[in-house]
């Protein structure tokens, strides 16, 4: 869907979310705790909502939300987003644009 | 008045072949107040009198009548007294047949929760925790097939551990190693698997943990044991540790910790969104159910978060399997089962062992 796609080509990294999902709500906190931090669209605020939940569904997003592009990229959603922390494959992916430390 | 011939049959059942016995239990039977020797006295004459007053009353002949006469209405009023004797003595037999038939249905009422309970309570590392028979039985059919699955489960672990414990001290090699620890894997697997079924039938019970023995309710987290836990239990059973394995444990024990704090976080937003569901428009118009229902909503939530939580947990077994050598690994999977047994074996024992204040 182009709007996906503008949106995660536009912004490092992209978290879909609803302002209700509380899965959401914590992946975002895992986030902050790796010092990145990311764009959080929120789908039941915009009014292409449903088609964007589908067109995520299409993509393999089971949730839908939370659903996290890294680079342009979708890695997934909660589950992707967990093994590849415990692996230490997500901060390598996060390096780029994570908040310097000062 | 019912014949005596419907009396006697409960009697059969009963085995109550004394006559004697019954009626001294009728009499202390609350109802009708008369003794029962006497009742014994007059049942037993009262055959005997049946027999002689029907000839007294039937055909007077002469030979008897002038001696009949003065103790007839005698005979008559012992004939009536005889009469309601038995009569009330009938009716306090069916009193008490009634209240044996109603014991009988109790008693098979309380053996059905008793099993019930039971299947409860055992299916924990198969000791009795009285914790657990606390909790009123659930009629709920995905979790009573949880419980008795849960309770295999232990079973199966224990028998695990034990053959876990023998291969380690035997000289088998690291291939057939392996296979238990594969195994030893697959079967916390399968829990996870277990879980998720039954959260779609009642998250709250998963949740409230009734079903594990105490000392690991204690130590819960959404659902389960906490990943971060698992790997400070593991640590100093697996020494000796090359440098990279060292390094590569406290990441993972660090993302790990992460993972954690972001899921507990998402639970308190969670728990505070339910509540603020369920605590709206108290007093208002609105229709009670949809209220309801929006809550409900809510609790979709709570199964994902529990199967999160379960996500986590096998991903940091899967990790920690990946990091260190099957023996090694076996080492791990044998003291985590032992801690696992060991938290069951203590329940079972405090609560079998009530303390007494000094």
């Amino acid at each position: 869907m182009e709007k996906i796609v503008k949106l995660a080509s536009e912004n490092g990294i992209l978290i879909f979310s609803k302002s209700t999902c509380c899965l959401c709500y914590a992946v975002q906190i895992l986030f902050q705790e790796l010092r990145v931090h990311p764009r959080v669209h929120e789908i039941d605020h915009d009014p292409e909502g449903k088609e964007i939940e589908k067109a995520l569904m299409r993509m393999g997003c089971s949730g839908p939300v939370p659903a996290v592009f890294i680079g342009g990229k979708l890695v997934g959603s909660t589950n992707e987003v967990m093994s590849l922390h415990l692996s230490g494959s997500l901060i390598p992916l996060l390096k780029p644009y994570q908040a310097s430390l000062s | 008045m019912n014949s005596a011939s419907t009396q006697f049959v409960p009697s059969r059942r009963m085995g109550i072949h004394e006559p004697i016995h019954q009626m001294a239990m009728w009499g202390d039977f609350k109802g009708l107040d008369t003794s029962p020797p006497m009742i014994l006295e007059v049942e037993a004459k009262l055959d005997n009198q049946s027999e002689d007053t029907s000839h007294g009353i039937d055909g007077p002949s002469n030979k008897y009548d002038q001696e009949a006469s003065k103790p007839a209405d005698k005979v008559l009023r012992r004939l009536a007294q005889n009469r309601e004797a038995a009569r009330k003595s009938r009716l306090r037999k069916k009193a008490y047949v009634q209240q044996l038939e109603n014991s009988k249905v109790r008693l098979i009422q309380l053996e059905q929760e008793l099993d019930r309970a039971r299947r409860q309570g055992l299916h924990v590392g198969g000791a009795l925790d009285n914790s657990q028979l606390g909790y009123s039985g659930t009629t709920n059919p995905g979790i009573a097939t949880f419980e008795m699955e849960y309770g295999r489960w232990v079973e199966e672990q224990n028998r695990q551990i034990s053959d876990l414990k023998n291969a380690l001290h035997s000289d088998i090699g690291d291939v057939e190693l392996r296979l238990f620890v594969e195994s030893g894997m697959r079967h916390y697997f399968d829990l996870f698997t277990m879980k998720a079924t039954a959260a779609r039938s009642d998250v709250f019970y998963l949740m409230s943990g009734m079903w594990k023995t105490a000392a690991e309710r204690f130590f819960f987290w959404i659902g389960g044991f906490r990943p971060s836990e698992l790997l400070k239990v593991l640590l100093p059973h697996l020494e000796p540790l090359s440098e990279q394995q060292r390094l590569d444990l406290c990441n993972l024990g660090q993302s790990c910790q992460q993972a954690e704090d972001a899921l507990s976080q998402g639970m308190e937003k969670l728990h505070q969104i339910i509540a603020e569901t369920i605590a709206a428009r108290l007093l208002g118009d609105e229709n009670y159910y949809q209220q309801i229902g929006a809550a409900y909503e809510k609790l979709d939530a709570l199964v994902r978060f529990v199967g999160q939580a379960d996500h986590l947990r096998q991903e940091t077994l899967q990790q920690i399997s990946r990091i260190l050598t099957t023996r090694q690994a076996a080492r791990g999977l044998l003291a985590l089962g032992m801690y696992f047994q060991r938290l069951r074996d203590l329940s079972s024992h405090w609560s079998s062992h009530p303390r007494e204040s000094t």
